[in-house]
């Protein structure tokens, strides 16, 4: 055992390859026979990772599902933000200038738009629950936003631990509910155009549930859903502790 | 070559990533500005640039196309390595602070998408 995962931790990389190959082809699988293609298997595959990473998250108690497990830490490497940002770059080979010229001002009012109503619906949910002073509900606010402006928030508007703590756990939900709602939602919201994709990137926001999401309905919207999505989280990070905490605070 | 492509695409992403990082900085954000998404529109415009002038054969589009395809299992593995027993173990507030916004956002995206449509011209619609 000692000489497997020795050997295993020197090849992470490659490791992760083989066990991402195994998970797409289980989930092209249940996706052919199970769901008789009603679901694509991509969608299959990327909601089979979140399951594996619940199971394992529960059973290692660590933050990087499948990637605390002995022997399969290369999937944080290949799961990682480098890998991700790198694939979603090459995904703009195919993508028209012309059109993200188009929807470019929509595309920044729902970058605004996305983050003054996840801040608003998650403040107001927080204070619904008994927070009322202005870093927790700014903290939780934040947390709606995505995962890294709850945390950033918190820290600069010194919230207690706990309460960051939360604000990621928000953020974190939000991302694995808009990678499995997407594809379900989608054809209510007419996303299966790249103007909308964009408007779609920017509204929600976070990189990890748009990406993933657009991957499951339409890999072809991909680059548009990202392109908007990545200012998000900055954005996030410079209004939430600033104008909308500092508007908060003189509400209250 | 294929290397050229994967040079190229890597050449965007730093670019692209550092601008991001910079800006960042400038606006005293702690994270990153839109660096993928500068990365992306460097790709774009400096594909178009040397495509006409021939200067990007198929066989170095191979090395950019390969990642392209590698793009859903990267995202497979992404979503594996989620903390998603945080998620589902941190309690109600969480979980509605994560779902309730989030299905607030999608309802305005027909509104904004209306609202776009009025500004194109019909063929903004039509890919």
């Amino acid at each position: 055992m000692e000489i497997l995962y020795k050997f295993l931790d020197k090849n992470a990389l490659i490791v992760a390859f083989v066990t991402v190959g195994g998970i797409m082809y289980l989930g092209e699988l249940i996706s052919t026979y199970v769901l008789r293609k009603k679901i694509p298997g991509s969608a299959v595959a990327i909601f089979l990772g979140l399951v594996f990473a619940y199971v394992a998250g529960n059973n290692s108690g660590g933050e990087k599902g499948l990637a605390d497990i002995k022997g399969f830490s290369g999937m944080s490497l290949l799961g990682g933000s480098m890998f991700r940002d790198f694939a979603i770059v090459s995904t703009a080979m195919g993508a028209s200038f012309l059109l993200i010229k188009r929807t470019g001002w929509v595309g920044v009012l729902s970058l605004f738009l996305g983050i003054f109503v996840s801040f608003i619906g998650g403040m107001a949910l927080a204070w619904m629950f008994g927070y009322h002073d202005a870093k927790s509900l700014a903290t939780i606010g934040a947390g709606a936003c995505t995962f890294i402006v709850g945390p950033v928030t918190g820290a600069a508007v010194q919230a207690s631990s706990d309460v960051i703590a939360l604000s990621i756990a928000a953020g974190v939900v939000k991302s694995i509910l808009v990678t499995i709602g997407t594809p379900w939602l989608a054809p209510f919201i007419g996303l299966n155009n790249p103007n909308t994709a964009m408007i779609y990137g920017g509204m929600l926001g976070t990189t990890s549930g748009v990406s993933a999401g657009l991957a499951a309905t339409d890999p072809a919207l991909v680059p548009y859903g990202a392109l908007t999505a990545t200012f998000y989280t900055g954005l996030g990070c410079l209004l939430c502790p600033s104008v909308l905490y500092l508007l908060l605070e003189k509400l209250l | 070559m294929v290397i050229y492509g994967v040079t190229f695409l890597g050449a965007c992403y730093i670019i692209g990533q550092l601008i991001g990082d910079y800006l960042a900085k400038l606006l005293g954000v702690q994270a990153n500005v839109g660096g993928v998404g500068f990365a992306m529109l460097l790709l774009i415009v400096f594909h178009d640039f040397l495509h006409k002038r021939h200067f990007f054969p198929a066989e170095s589009e191979k090395g950019v196309l390969f990642w392209s395809q590698m793009y859903i299992p990267v995202i497979v593995a992404m979503s594996a390595t989620q903390n998603a027993a945080l998620a589902i173990n941190s309690g109600v507030l969480a979980l509605l602070a994560g779902i309730i916004p989030v299905l607030m956002c999608f309802a305005c995206i027909p509104l904004i998408s209306k609202l776009s449509n009025k500004n194109l011209s019909a063929d903004g619609n039509s890919l």
